[in-house]
């Protein structure tokens, strides 16, 4: 059926949005009656048939009052999504199982408030937002996750059948955002740390058990480590103040996925990696992590413990191309 | 399979699957809405349903009020099913059936009473107001004055606000008025080209039920003492009529139905005429000219016509019965208006049928021997002098007309007419038609309306169910029969000026009879008018009035395809007009960067562009390079705009302003002159 597949993709715009923000034109927007406005049709078909039997002039015009009603109805839905500028945001990693937040920023450059945009990925929860006139606002579309992996969540559907509910107006958004799903994690005891590999490391240097005075506080220094009682007899002009320690083993914790229990499955495996990645970034510890055909070096904070659980997230795939709704 | 499970923690309001119908649970806050549309459709019905029923209604929107203001939970469903069964119970009771207009309303306002009563999610929300939209056409059942009408377009308001309430979440009540009544704004177009176009069917389109036209006043057809006074006692309007030129006197106005002949000593009644006199056609000749005029009769489920005496030309679908009534072919059962021409001064029926004059001499026997003692004093003399003795008795003697008669007995015209001598138009008329009888002169009471007034807004002489009248009529040989009117004997002003000045004035007359000040008058009169506009324009437009006016538009002979195709032409444009209104005119940028938009083209026409991918700080160092005229300028709206777009002050409105004046103080550009 290459036909049909051609024709939905052309009616309902299937391709990715590219231009940025999207604007949502006519060509776009869809509406239908719900179940809602079929209602109200027939009830008004019922009462033209009493109104002509029972000769009520005023009856007539009850019904047309009420079916000029519907159509300016739907046209109000209409406009409810017309012309609204969306940008996506940058999506927040999440472990598997979690909530995935796709956020989207929403522009209204009308006069009028748009009130109840339901925004859902198919088979989602659906996230609604009131966007007031002239105005900005916020909301995050919600997927909820399965498994690890680049996600890429397909379209979101903005619905709304604001104001009478007799017509439900819909857009798909298409933008190109993916989310990295992290392993869930399983937490099991570290594995033993092992004696440093290289005899040049600098000992005594940054360790983590002996207080070793105070230095001016950079973006790296974990927030823990300020000296806040030196920092609240400090001006506020003046650099925060970090605790030094040194001394004790800085030993190097290697995470390699040859340790983690060999019966277990290799998703298993990644999660008892991931639960490990974390327990030694709570521990402030210095590790590596060690991958089938991969390894990142030793190191520490949060930029390294992002890319160690990319890297257990990404494990396997060919982590640049993002396969399309792998979790649907 | 994986096993789906919905999380519910998102950023906004939480809610069900979409696709389908949101099954969510109702707002709180959207309840008191419900409730007020439940209100204000069954509210009015009130009037019209036993009180048990009203009671009902009432305590169970109470009740529900009650439950939402203290967030209790709803009543178990047995105890609605219960309480919707024993309603239906007593409707089936009351009503003696649940079919017909009066029982099926009386359900449709239980169901809207008790149905909020197990409203858990939006669907029975939207259910509610659906039932309410019915139970709004059902008022028109009883009503379609100008107040009902305005109470349909307040109904309807209220009823859009609360779909909004539903759909929108909680906005301010205000907010959500103002919103329904643009929408009802926006409506109202596409109405009037649906009243005006939509092809329009005759009704009924089935038998409607017997309580269909219940309800309807006027004359009955039987006549006994107290049934022309009751009916006096009601100001509604029975016909508005108009002459095509001066309307005659007032004391010639004499609006005929029907004609009683049959007599049991307390009733007077229209006898079944037997075959052979029914069929003959009565013979009628207007001397002088005749008067056209045409009148608008409120429905009262008869089938007179209520003609002036005496009807020469008739309406289509009517005829003359043999006792010279206009009479349809079917009772009027919804305001007609019908076209007649009559004269005042007729002959009819010179040679009468036997069976209609043996009739008219018919007498109960043994009762009233002194009325009939002093009839036979008088058999000898002519017909004409019999009756002007009877009304010179009337005339001199001690008689009161009065609303207020005496109650009569078995001889109730000896106790009439020589004990009490109090008596209403009713009481004259068989009193002197029975004397007649019984002198030998063939005689019969007609019952109608005499007189009426003139409504000065629009033209149309106003008859009321307060006009109405009994009279007689005696047969005279070579004059055929002849109006004699007792009443104008005992009380002339009834005749001459109208019942209120007929009446003294502790009589009950309504009061928009008896209007004593000239501005409320005059007040009535126009309201009058208003209502006989309304009744011909809104209410009374039908196939025929819609042909008619379609053809005064200058479309001759419209029929249905053309009507709906014209429809949909105009539906059409009103929806793009519709559009248009609401459509923003162009999808406004973001003010701050039209504003600074509008100056880098300014400076483009003067000559340097602003490069795409060039900051406003960049541009304006680019610009004090290249023109340094325009430096310090470009400078300051670079400033705002930097300052507007990535600074603290966003949304600065003063700051936006200047930024929008630096287009205007840009000196202007030099022509270039070869």
């Amino acid at each position: 059926m290459p036909a049909l597949a051609s024709l939905q993709r052309w009616l309902f715009r299937l391709a990715p949005d590219e231009q940025l923000p999207i604007v949502l034109g006519q060509r776009r927007i869809f509406i239908v009656p719900t179940r809602a406005g079929i209602l109200f049709a027939v009830v008004l078909m019922v009462m033209l048939i009493g109104a002509i039997n029972y000769n009520l002039s005023l009856g007539h015009a009850l019904i047309f009052l009420l079916a000029g009603l519907g159509i300016v109805a739907m046209v109000h839905t209409f406009h409810n999504l017309f012309g609204l500028c969306l940008t996506p945001g940058r999506v927040p990693a999440v472990f598997a199982g979690d909530l995935a937040h796709f956020p989207l920023q929403l522009e209204n450059t009308r006069r009028q408030t748009r009130r109840a945009l339901e925004f859902s990925f198919a088979g989602q929860a659906t996230s609604s937002v009131d966007l007031p006139a002239e105005g900005r606002a916020s909301v995050a579309v919600s997927f909820a996750t399965q498994r690890r992996g680049r996600l890429d969540p397909g379209r979101v559907t903005l619905a709304t059948r604001y104001p009478l509910g007799l017509f439900r107006a819909w857009s798909y958004l298409h933008p190109r955002w993916s989310c990295i799903v992290y392993p869930r994690p399983i937490r099991t005891a570290l594995p033993a740390p092992s004696p440093t590999m290289h005899a040049d490391h600098l000992h005594g240097d940054n360790g983590q058990e002996d207080f070793a005075g105070l230095r001016p506080r950079q973006l790296s220094d974990p927030t823990r480590h300020i000296a806040w009682k030196a920092v609240a007899r400090r001006s506020d002009e003046q650099p925060h103040l970090v605790k030094q320690f040194a001394g004790g083993a800085a030993e190097e914790l290697w995470l390699a996925w040859s340790l983690t229990a060999s019966e277990s499955g290799p998703e298993e495996r990644l999660s008892i990696l991931t639960g490990w990645v974390l327990s030694a970034d709570e521990e402030q510890a210095r590790y590596g992590l060690k991958l089938p055909g991969k390894q990142l070096a030793v190191g520490q904070g949060e930029a390294h413990r992002a890319s160690c659980l990319q890297a257990l997230a990404l494990h396997g795939e060919n982590g640049e191309a993002p396969e399309s709704s792998r979790q649907a | 399979m994986v096993k789906m499970v919905k999380h519910l923690k998102a950023v906004g309001k939480p809610s069900a699957s979409p696709g389908s119908l949101p099954l969510l649970t109702l707002e709180h806050g959207a309840i008191p809405w419900l409730l007020a549309v439940a209100l204000a459709t069954a509210g009015p019905h009130a009037a019209h349903l036993p009180w048990w029923l009203s009671l009902l209604v009432g305590g169970t929107l109470l009740w529900r009020a009650w439950l939402w203001q203290q967030r209790r939970p709803l009543p178990p469903r047995w105890a609605l099913v219960l309480l919707v069964i024993g309603s239906i119970a007593a409707i089936a009771w009351q009503f003696g059936t649940l079919l017909g207009k009066d029982a099926g309303v009386a359900l449709l306002v239980v169901f809207m009473a008790l149905k909020p009563m197990e409203m858990s999610s939006r669907r029975d929300a939207l259910v509610v107001v659906m039932l309410g939209y019915f139970l709004l056409l059902t008022h028109y059942l009883y009503s379609q004055s100008i107040p009902t009408g305005a109470w349909l377009l307040a109904a309807i308001a209220l009823l859009t606000a609360a779909l909004i309430r539903l759909h929108g979440g909680a906005q301010p009540v205000a907010t959500i008025l103002r919103h329904a009544l643009l929408l009802l704004a926006q409506a109202l177009p596409f109405m009037l080209i649906l009243y005006l176009l939509f092809p329009r069917v005759a009704g009924p389109l089935w038998g409607l039920p017997q309580d269909a036209y219940s309800g309807l006043s006027g004359l009955s057809e039987e006549m006994s003492p107290g049934t022309i006074s009751r009916l006096t006692l009601s100001g509604a309007i029975a016909f508005r009529s108009r002459f095509a030129g001066e309307p005659p006197e007032k004391s010639d106005l004499y609006w005929r139905g029907p004609v009683f002949d049959e007599y049991d000593g307390h009733t007077w009644r229209a006898r079944a005429l037997p075959a052979k006199a029914a069929k003959q056609l009565p013979v009628v000749a207007g001397i002088g000219a005749p008067l056209a005029y045409s009148s608008i009769l409120e429905a009262h489920n008869r089938r007179w016509l209520l003609a002036l005496d005496i009807a020469t030309r008739l309406p289509p679908d009517s005829a003359l019965a043999p006792t010279l009534e206009a009479l349809a072919r079917e009772p009027v059962r919804v305001r007609t208006q019908f076209s007649f021409a009559s004269s005042i001064d007729y002959r009819a029926n010179v040679i009468e049928a036997p069976a209609i004059l043996q009739q008219a001499l018919a007498l109960p026997k043994e009762i009233n021997p002194r009325t009939r003692a002093l009839a036979s004093e008088w058999a000898s003399r002519p017909p004409e002098k019999i009756a002007a003795a009877a009304l010179a008795m009337f005339r001199n003697e001690d008689f009161y007309y009065t609303l207020r008669p005496s109650l009569l007995g078995p001889n109730a015209m000896d106790e009439f007419l020589f004990d009490s001598r109090r008596g209403f138009c009713e009481h004259y008329a068989s009193a002197f038609v029975f004397l007649m009888r019984a002198a030998g002169v063939p005689a019969r009471v007609v019952a109608g309306y005499q007189g009426g007034e003139l409504n000065p807004v629009d033209g149309y002489l106003v008859v009321r169910q307060s006009d109405a009248h009994a009279w007689a009529e005696i047969w005279l040989a070579g004059q055929g029969w002849v109006r004699f009117d007792p009443t104008a004997a005992v009380a002339p002003a009834r005749i001459e000026q109208g019942i209120d000045a007929a009446l003294p004035a502790g009589e009950p007359l309504p009061m928009i009879v008896r209007l004593d000040s000239d501005w409320l008058r005059q007040l009535r009169n126009r309201w009058e008018a208003a209502n006989n506009t309304w009744n011909q324009w809104v209410l009374g437009y039908n196939p025929q009035r819609q042909r008619e006016v379609l053809s005064r538009l200058g479309w001759r002979d419209p029929d249905w395809r053309g009507m709906s195709a014209s429809l949909a032409i105009l539906c059409g444009l009103a929806l793009l007009l519709v559009t248009l209104w609401t459509l923003p005119r162009r999808l406004a940028a973001d003010p701050v960067q039209r504003a600074w938009q509008k100056y880098c083209a300014a400076l483009k026409r003067r000559g340097i562009p602003r490069a795409e991918w060039e900051g406003p700080l960049d541009f304006a160092h680019r610009v004090a390079r290249e023109k340094p005229d325009l430096a310090a300028l470009t400078n300051e709206a670079a400033g705002y705009y930097a300052e507007l777009r990535y600074g603290r002050r966003a949304s600065n409105g003063q700051l936006l302003r200047r930024l929008q004046q630096c287009v205007r103080r840009l000196p202007p550009r030099r022509r270039k002159h070869s």
